[in-house]
């Protein structure tokens, strides 16, 4: 008897883990399987899902930048700013007359320099916390995008500029129809997720980031060099935010002031949902993908289903709540007090 | 305590100034291999000060450290650590996120090189781990668990591992039985007499004089940041010892 309970409780504990990691997957395919049920014509029809992967494309960047300086223990609150900049002088370097491959690669420099910024404020200037700087650096970075650009959008880029935001991969060869093509920025995210994967969980940069957010005075003490962790994880948030850029500027074609308003928030979420947690050191690659996919799939869903944005809102605002009563209650569980 | 055993570390004439403060001043300290130096004093004598000073996290104002009978100065707790000089803070200084293998090589891990991108080695980081662990008899259920499934022996047993993983000569305890259970405060006592064996030195600072009475050879007092008194076990008392906390002779 006493056997059993113990079979069942070391069951339970081992199942703890594999929630930990896959329970927002779960959560995702249940969102999925309702959708498809409400809408079952379209939902999951070949347009409908490149279109949503064309959607969330940029706002994943943002997400995966602001996940890993959550995972410090930190926030970034300027991404959404650093990709309106970004997308400005891009903008503006395109009509300026720059060969396409300067106009492309222009932006992701812009970003990463205003990361490097943020990285340097923090570490530096010795903020007291990284929301200080960022917030900082959310009206520094548009104001200077609004002051370069006079406020008005710019708009019109060559294709090869918009090759990452607008591509399309023709799967004509397989035998699909032509409408049945591949989006070049859902490659792009899953390129971008899987090299950021590696990193954060087979380097020991990436190692070193999550030990950070567990303990900064215990990665001092092993002789990590925590302000220059800290200074590479913004300038990385900020080189995905020009990505970000790069591929809003193929979707759009345009540069325009308002772009990338409150998507640092939309970015906060998706990692939330996706299971970081704001005291540092715990998330995964996979969780913020998939929080990233819950918000798109919801704002999706919920346009075809014709809900007016404003349930949209609060929906995106329970998710959250939600989310993260189940990850306290896990954890509850999980940990020992 | 065998006096033949090797001079390990030395610290000279320490004094350290916090601005107008003065919190160390001529402080002297001597630890052998396989002996336990206590370190006692009140609040403020300037222990923590003192240890701080010994891993390279503080550069003192004057006074000399000599490793091996050589003059070295530390520029980083990095600097110790390749000296074979390791601290176990009071805090104990772990990632309660990571499992204990990523924990003990925290900072140190060992990569695998594919093609020009550096990987951290799992399997090699967990085969280390259990042979370290093994050695030092501490139980465990995996090398994978997460510190902060941990019980605070548990803990105070990883962090102890983490500092004796790489060959450490010198192991500075700060409080190592504070933040413990009683019934665990037995297996870390336990824990510091086998460092002890293996021919390490170790630095035990406590307030608990049942642990400086349990693993000690030598137990030395600071009071006011001075060098108070300082005698060999046997030849002292518990209630002596607490007259040099207060500042009694």
């Amino acid at each position: 008897m006493e056997d059993k309970d113990k079979k069942q409780e070391s069951l339970y504990i081992k199942l703890i883990p594999y929630f930990e990691k896959y329970g927002i997957l779960l959560l995702l395919v249940i969102m999925i399987l309702v959708m498809h049920i409400l809408q079952p014509d379209v939902f999951l029809s070949w347009r409908n899902v490149t279109n949503v992967f064309k959607q969330i494309s940029w706002q994943s960047m943002l997400a995966l930048g602001v996940f890993m300086v959550i995972v410090t223990a930190g926030i970034d609150l300027s991404v959404g700013s650093i990709m309106m900049l970004s997308l400005m002088i891009l903008a503006i370097v395109s009509k300026a007359g720059a060969p396409w491959f300067i106009v492309a690669l222009v932006p992701l420099f812009a970003g990463l320099i205003c990361g490097l910024i943020n990285g340097l404020g923090i570490t530096f200037l010795r903020m007291p916390h990284p929301f200080i700087m960022t917030l900082g650096t959310l009206y520094i970075f548009r104001g200077t995008g609004n002051l370069i650009s006079g406020g008005t959008p710019i708009s019109g880029f060559t294709d090869e500029v918009r090759y990452l935001g607008h591509g399309r991969i023709d799967l004509t060869w397989l035998g699909l129809e032509k409408s049945q093509y591949l989006p070049v920025s859902l490659v792009l995210i899953a390129v971008v997720y899987f090299i950021f994967w590696i990193f954060l969980n087979h380097s020991r940069t990436g190692k070193w980031i999550y030990a950070i957010g567990g303990n900064p005075s215990a990665a001092r003490a092993s002789g990590i060099n925590v302000n220059k962790i800290l200074i590479i994880v913004y300038s990385l948030c900020g080189f995905l935010s020009g990505i970000g850029a790069l591929i809003l500027a193929g979707r759009t074609d345009s540069g325009y002031p308002n772009a990338g308003l409150q998507s640092e928030l939309d970015a906060i979420a998706a990692c939330i949902i996706g299971g970081a947690s704001f005291f540092g050191g715990r998330g995964t690659v996979l969780g913020v993908f998939a929080g990233v996919m819950i918000m798109g799939i919801l704002r999706n869903g919920l346009n075809l289903m014709d809900v007016s944005s404003f349930w949209q809102q609060v929906l995106i605002g329970s998710i959250i709540v939600l989310a993260v009563y189940i990850d306290v209650l896990r954890r509850d569980f999980g940990t020992r007090k | 305590m065998n006096s033949t055993n090797k001079l390990l570390l030395e610290a000279k004439g320490i004094t350290k100034y916090f601005g107008t403060i003065t919190a160390l001043e001529n402080v002297n300290l001597k630890v052998h291999s396989g002996e336990c130096l206590g370190v006692v004093g009140d609040n403020g004598a300037g222990k923590s000060t003192l240890m701080k000073v010994l891993s390279g996290l503080y550069k003192p104002s004057n006074g000399a450290l000599f490793f091996e009978g050589k003059e070295k100065i530390l520029e980083s707790p990095k600097d110790s650590q390749i000296l074979g000089l390791e601290m176990v803070y009071q805090d104990l200084a772990l990632a309660g996120n990571l499992p204990i293998g990523e924990n003990i090589f925290l900072g140190r891990e060992p990569t695998r090189k594919i093609g020009f991108l550096k990987f951290l080695d799992f399997k090699k980081i967990q085969e280390m781990t259990n042979t370290h662990l093994e050695k030092l008899k501490i139980n465990v259920k995996s090398a994978d668990q997460k510190v902060e499934e941990l019980s605070g022996g548990q803990r105070q047993a990883v962090a102890i591992a983490r500092s004796t993983a790489f060959n450490a000569k010198v192991v500075i305890m700060d409080e190592p039985t504070a933040a413990l259970a009683i019934k665990e405060v037995g297996k870390v006592l336990d824990l510091i007499n086998k460092l002890k064996k293996t021919g390490v030195g170790v630095i035990v600072i406590s307030h608990r004089m049942d642990d400086i009475f349990a693993v000690c050879d030598r137990v030395m007092a600071l009071f006011q940041g001075t060098n108070f008194a300082e005698s060999h076990l046997n030849k002292t008392s518990r209630d002596e010892v607490i007259g040099w906390i207060m500042g009694k002779k």
